[in-house]
């Protein structure tokens, strides 16, 4: 078939197309049942045009009517979420459960490094201001002075509020690095986890040697159990991607990449989540002036449902 | 055996292949680093204004006020890129402006998990300084995917058509080439008599001096013209 011939009997088609097109896209869905087979025919022309080498002009112009029609006719949903409550009852703690190598791991990892450096700050106080600079050192100290502001200071509703803000902002966005730099063979995850272990051990072992023990620790008790497990979990995420570039298994990298990637979603998702539940428990809960027990049981029976529902939520269902 | 496919080794051009289900190519042109670090910068300076004017708007408001910008900043920080991609056939106001486009590696629209994902991600091509890792895989991948594209499966492509450099063959009298000619030289004759109004004359008379033996002694230029409104069917 000759070009002329072929763009006379085709381009009537081409326009409607086009037109078409234009209408979809506005979203206009009146004549939208035209759709498929306009577009089955425009891959045919575009198909016979290439093997005719007939132009490359119209070669171009029916890739792009093609392309356009591609991008309607088919849309992947690719791991939509039914819904937050759905997630968290079920899909996160599977996930989560799915990766439990790397949960113990991490926690084991997290926990023994803060104790190992907690005792050895024990016994060499000095340490604390190898890694933590003297004036932060002090901040500390008169946060959790035990005559003092922590749960002293009248704090209005006002306060609350911008601190809830601020947790979000500052421990969601460090959850969303450890995960993201997991991707550099795990480095920035493992990084951001030792980094915080150190910190959180250093700095209890010194309080609890000033006598801030009580302050100190009925404060994190409460929202830790949502905050350290979920930085926990994005670093879960986060190693998940730096081990599929480390040791890919029988895939190539790109493509164990992409799988860990779509399997650790949901835990960086739900992390994200435990954070804002977190950020709530410390910015209105943990700075409340309350006997020292009260504290102690709420931050216990709250360690305790974080256990039980990443443990056992969502086993009902087969999949 | 199909005539024509984007043989990597064959072709320099910076296109994507993706096979449709109709059995057919479609071509996507992938965008290189430069419109998409300018992308990136307009994005960026976007970002900044609405910091800035969310400050204004809830700044007044003390304590409360004070929480709902930093929820606000870390919405426009990490989720500004996923919801535009989404939301917005897949174009932030910067890609918009620069004509790029984010899909799926199949040419379909991209999702929720890999506009997340791939934004996300944004983190480690910043490794170990100012997107250095991004760029290295970016130039080392044929369709110039970043680490956040490679995990999530997405591609950013130029979204308009190429701007067509070619113009209809003019009307002039068909003539027949002297001997038959092959499917490629025909394609060849044909893509000559659509750009050559595009060309310079210098350039135009250079190329059509090439095949000798389909003019013989006549104007090269002319000749080959009407010989390709020959072969695209035109009768005199």
């Amino acid at each position: 078939m000759k070009l002329a011939v072929f763009e006379a009997q085709g381009r009537a088609r081409w326009d409607r197309f086009a037109l078409l097109l234009a209408a979809l896209e506005r979203g206009k869905s009146g004549d939208a049942a035209e759709l498929p087979p306009l577009y089955r025919q425009i891959c045919h022309d575009l198909a016979l045009a290439r093997e005719r080498q007939l132009s490359g002009a119209l070669v171009a112009e029916l890739n792009e009517l093609a392309l356009a029609g591609h991008r309607l006719l088919y849309q992947a949903r690719t791991g939509e979420i039914r819904g937050i409550g759905a997630f968290l009852a079920g899909d996160f703690p599977r996930a989560v459960r799915s990766e439990i190598r790397l949960v113990v791991s991490l926690h084991a990892l997290f926990y023994g490094l803060a104790l190992g450096l907690g005792v050895l700050a024990w016994a060499q106080p000095d340490l604390i201001y190898s890694f933590i600079s003297p004036e932060n050192v002090s901040e500390i100290e008169a946060m959790y002075d035990p005559s003092g502001t922590v749960e002293g200071a009248p704090r209005d509703a006002g306060t609350d509020a911008t601190m809830f803000g601020f947790y979000i902002w500052n421990n969601v966005s460090i959850a969303f690095r450890t995960f993201a730099s997991g991707l550099a063979f795990g480095v920035g995850t493992l990084v951001s986890v030792i980094f915080n272990a150190l910190t959180l051990g250093l700095v209890a072992s010194h309080l609890v040697r000033e006598g801030s023990a009580q302050p100190f620790f009925s404060f994190v008790i409460g929202h830790g159990a949502f905050e350290l497990t979920a930085i926990l979990l994005s670093g879960v995420a986060g190693m998940r991607l730096g081990l599929a570039v480390l040791a890919p298994g029988p895939r190539s990298r790109v493509a164990a990449l992409r799988a860990a990637a779509l399997s650790s979603l949901p835990i960086i998702a739900g992390a994200a989540l435990m954070l804002v539940i977190a950020a709530g428990i410390e910015a209105f809960w943990s700075p409340r002036r309350l006997p020292a027990e009260l504290k102690y049981a709420v931050g216990a029976a709250l360690w305790l449902l974080v256990a039980l529902w990443l443990g056992t939520a969502g086993r009902s269902r087969a999949d | 055996m199909r005539a024509f496919t984007y043989d990597p080794g064959r072709m320099l051009d910076t296109i994507h292949a993706v096979q449709t289900p109709e059995g057919v190519d479609l071509a996507l042109r992938v965008a290189g680093p430069v419109p998409r670090a300018l992308a990136w910068g307009v994005d960026t300076i976007l970002q900044g204004g609405l910091a800035i004017g969310l400050q204004i708007v809830v700044g007044a408001l003390a304590g409360v006020g004070l929480g709902l910008y930093l929820i606000g900043l870390f919405a426009l920080i990490w989720f500004y890129p996923v919801l535009f991609e989404v939301r917005a056939h897949g174009q932030t106001p910067g890609k918009r402006l620069m004509g790029l486009r984010v899909l799926q590696e199949n040419g379909t629209p991209v999702g929720w998990s890999a506009s997340v994902l791939r934004n996300f991600l944004l983190v480690a091509d910043f490794l170990p300084l100012l997107y250095l890792a991004g760029l290295v895989a970016m130039i080392s991948d044929r369709s110039f995917r970043r680490l956040g594209d490679l995990a999530a499966g997405t591609l950013v492509v130029y979204a308009d058509a190429p701007r067509a450099r070619v113009t209809p063959i003019p009307d002039v009298t068909p003539l027949a080439p002297p001997f038959p000619l092959t499917l490629e030289e025909q394609a060849a004759v044909v893509a000559y008599a659509e750009r050559a109004a595009s060309l310079s004359a210098e350039r135009a008379a250079e190329l059509a001096a090439i095949p000798r033996a389909l003019a013989g002694d006549q104007d090269p230029r002319a000749c080959l013209i009407a010989q390709a409104a020959y072969l695209v069917g035109r009768t005199a």
